[in-house]
Order: structure tokens, then sequence, then C-alpha cells
């Protein structure tokens, strides 16, 4: 990276920071509200800015398994929605469930890792 | 603006309550991009009323809704069929200049789901909810359609194919969104005796009070249909704030909703034609997510609020792979 310190992440956690310790505290009703909608962006932001990269690969390899073919993850989806609308896979399908419920876990590791089904669908 | 409409509704309120009717405490409380609330009192010589006016506001919607001059024929008709909403005072005309809208009671109470679940105060209101849900739907369900102003009507294979098509408009390609379609399509329910269906009933349309529930808000969804959609869409994930093991709303066990339901009357509806309106209404909240997260993305509507539930689809997806893993 050609950049200097401090790197992106590092900046998104001083931004979150100030946001939670500057200014929510002193906001209240509607302003208090839309900073916590902020910081809620912004603790996506960050949680894809860690973990997309290995997410998309592990999905891909996966559709690469499911549909034998090859291609780009946005391709291969795009077939998967086909293969499903026209039945060539349905919901009785275990390995297509499997894919979609590790595909879905790591989309919601992103946007809400506090959702009570993604916690509930960790568990043992 | 704010002035302007001080004085339209200062107006609109002489006409109903007489030239000395004066309005206090006008204040805005929410301006959601689709309607907007205001809540105010009304002094005459000989009383105080505490009032609420929602009004319609420009955005586009996900569904057709109800214009407010029909949504108040419907709340009436359901005030007068026993069940517990406000009481409607005066519909807005064009004399009024101020839109499309209507003034009702302003009942008190917590109208948020979260708080609802977890306010010590309401604890003994939690106990009772679900059994009063299942007699307040049954009343709703029975109400004599008669009694009520034309309503569109809507099959569950007709809102199969509104989502299908929602769907296809707004052109995303998500596999879990594909298969919820496929199972919806392999487990449509026969065709039921028509009802009135309230259309929106859940925590966040329901003003609750250590009594318990004090009224049933938002009638803009209202149409006739298969009553199991309001047994359903109270059963939805989303609806439920975090209590996933309750789930009725958050609150209450879906046996205890149906027995409460059947022996105060309601239509006769089993546990599959339930769960196909839960997986549906799953589905659908799933696709308001995905229009505003596009509301967002052409600049209809370019706020951040509707750009992170945006992000909240795969909330539903993940509950669409939890509910048909249940077969």
């Amino acid at each position: 990276m050609p950049s200097n310190r401090p790197t992106s992440a590092e900046l998104l956690d001083a931004v979150q920071k100030f946001l939670k310790a500057e200014v929510l505290p002193g906001l209240s009703g509607s302003a208090k509200y839309h900073v916590q909608v902020a910081l809620t962006a912004l603790g996506i932001v960050g949680r894809e800015t860690e973990g997309a990269a290995q997410l998309d690969a592990a999905e891909r390899a996966r559709l690469d398994n499911l549909l034998h073919i090859e291609g780009s993850r946005e391709a291969l989806n795009r077939l998967l929605c086909a293969k499903i609308r026209e039945r060539q896979l349905t919901y009785r399908d275990a390995a297509l469930i499997e894919h979609l419920r590790l595909t879905t876990m790591g989309k919601m590791s992103i946007d809400n890792p506090k959702y009570a089904t993604y916690l509930h669908m960790q568990g043992p | 603006m704010a002035e302007d409409f001080a004085e339209l509704l200062a107006g609109a309120v002489q006409r109903r309550f007489g030239e000395s009717a004066r309005v206090l405490d006008l204040k805005a409380l929410s301006g959601g991009a689709s309607a907007e609330t205001w809540r105010f009192d009304v002094e005459t010589p000989d009383a105080r009323s505490p009032l609420i006016l929602q009004r319609m506001a420009g955005a586009g919607q996900f569904e057709a809704s109800l214009d407010r001059a029909l949504q108040a024929k419907v709340q009436s008709a359901a005030f007068e069929g026993g069940v517990p909403v406000a009481p409607v005072r005066f519909v807005l005309d064009d004399a009024d200049r101020m839109g499309n809208g209507y003034v009702m009671a302003r009942i008190e109470g917590e109208t948020l789901g979260p708080r609802i679940l977890k306010l010590d105060e309401l604890a003994s209101a939690r106990a009772d909810m679900t059994q009063q849900c299942g007699s307040i739907l049954a009343r709703i369900h029975r109400l004599d359609t008669r009694s009520l102003p034309p309503l569109p009507t809507r099959s569950a294979r007709e809102s199969l194919e509104s989502m299908r098509a929602i769907y296809r408009r707004l052109g995303a390609e998500l596999p879990v969104f594909e298969l919820a379609l496929q199972w919806l399509e392999d487990h449509l329910p026969a065709p039921i005796g028509t009802s009135l269906v309230h259309g929106d009933f859940r925590l966040g349309n329901l003003i609750v009070g250590p009594d318990g529930i004090r009224a049933v808000l938002d009638w803009e969804m209202a149409h006739i249909g298969d009553p199991a959609e309001d047994l359903g869409w109270i059963c939805v994930p989303s609806w439920r704030f975090g209590q996933l093991e309750r789930e009725v709303g958050g609150f209450g066990d879906l046996q205890d909703l149906m027995t409460s339901y059947e022996s105060a009357g309601g239509i006769g509806v089993d546990s599959e034609r339930v769960r196909f309106w839960q997986v549906f209404g799953c589905l659908k909240w799933g696709l308001v997510c995905l229009f505003f997260a596009f509301q967002f993305l052409n600049g209809d509507v370019p706020l951040l609020e509707r750009a992170v539930i945006g992000r909240r689809t795969s909330e539903t997806e993940l509950d669409l792979l939890m509910l048909m893993r249940a077969e």
C-alpha cells in the first residue's frame, strides 16, 4: 500500500471512537439516533474491509463445487439463481442449503453479528 | 413552513370544533419518508382533547397503501366492531389544503418493540399480550366486510405474484430469495373465505400500557384476504426484536396465539397456513429492505437510515433459511 500510517482501519477506528466518546454524549433525540445509525454504517464498513475478501473467495470456491463450472462470483451467483428459478435446484437440496447457510452467515458476520438468528445458528 | 402548517391546522380545527377552538402544544412526532405524524391538543371552552394527525408524505411506497380517507373509514369500522383503535375525529378535505390525512384521538402508551419487550412496568401487559392478540385478530377477521369501504383483495396466490414481481423489478439476484419464492409456490394454502386483514399487525403498530394493548395503529395496509396472513406476520423473526425463542412478536408462543384466536371465534386456520404467511412475511420484509436500499441508491430517498436498512436484507435471508429448514 502506498499510503502512510494511519491505515484506513486505524482512521476508521479513530472516527468511531470520536463519535462515541465526544459526539454522542452531547446529543439527544433525532440527532443522537442519526449518529447511532452512522455508527452502525461505520461498523459494517470496518468488518467488511477486514473480512470480505476471504468470504468472497470461500463463496466462489463453494459455487465452483456446486455448479461444476468456473467463473466470477457474480456470474456464478446469477447462474445459481437461474437454476433455482428453473427448479434444477430446490430447497430440498442439502448441498445447496449448506452453501447458502455458510454464505449468509458470512454476510451476517459483516452486516450484523449481533442478530439473534445469527447467534442462534452459530450455537451447538 | 412550520408556521404555515400551524395556521392551516388551526383553520382545519376551527372548521370542526368552532371558532373558539385553539391548537396547543403542536409537535412533530416523526418525519418518515412515507408519512408524518403530529401531536397536539385542541382546547375548546369546555374541553381539551389530545389528538394525533397523520399525513401522507411524498416518497414512493413499497406496496400500494390505502389513502388516508379510506384508512380512516377502515379504522372507524374496526372501532365499531370492538377492536381497540383510536377513534377518528375528522378527515382532512380540500378546504383544509393540507393534503391527505386524518385526525384521531391520542392514546398514551408505548409503541417501540424493544421497549415493550423490556420495560418492567409492562411485564403484566406482556403476560396477557398473546391472548389479547388472538382475540383482537379474531375480531378484526370477523368484521362484516359489508361494513367496510371497498378494499383491495389479495389472495395468497396474488400476494406471492406481487412479491415476485417486486423482486424481479428490483433486479437483484439473491439465491435465498429465489429459493423462498420456490418454497412459497410449493406451500401455497388452499383459498379460504375472505376477511379483513390488517396487513401490518406487529409490535411497532400497537400501543401498549401496563393494562395491555390499548390500540391497533396503522391501517394503511388493510385489505381483504387470508386471515392467517396477520398471524404469520407477527411471527416473522424480524418482529421479535432479539427475543427469537418467543415466536409471537418476541413475547408469546404460536400455539397459545392460535388457541386464543380460535376460542375468540377466529377463522379456522392451521399451523401450516400460518407458516406459509410467516415465510411470506419474512420475504416481504426482506424485499422492503432491498427496496429501501434501491430508494437510497437511485436518489429517491437519500437518507442514511435507508442505506443502513438496506443492509438488513441479509437478516431476512438468514431467517428464511432457518424457517425453510424447519420443514
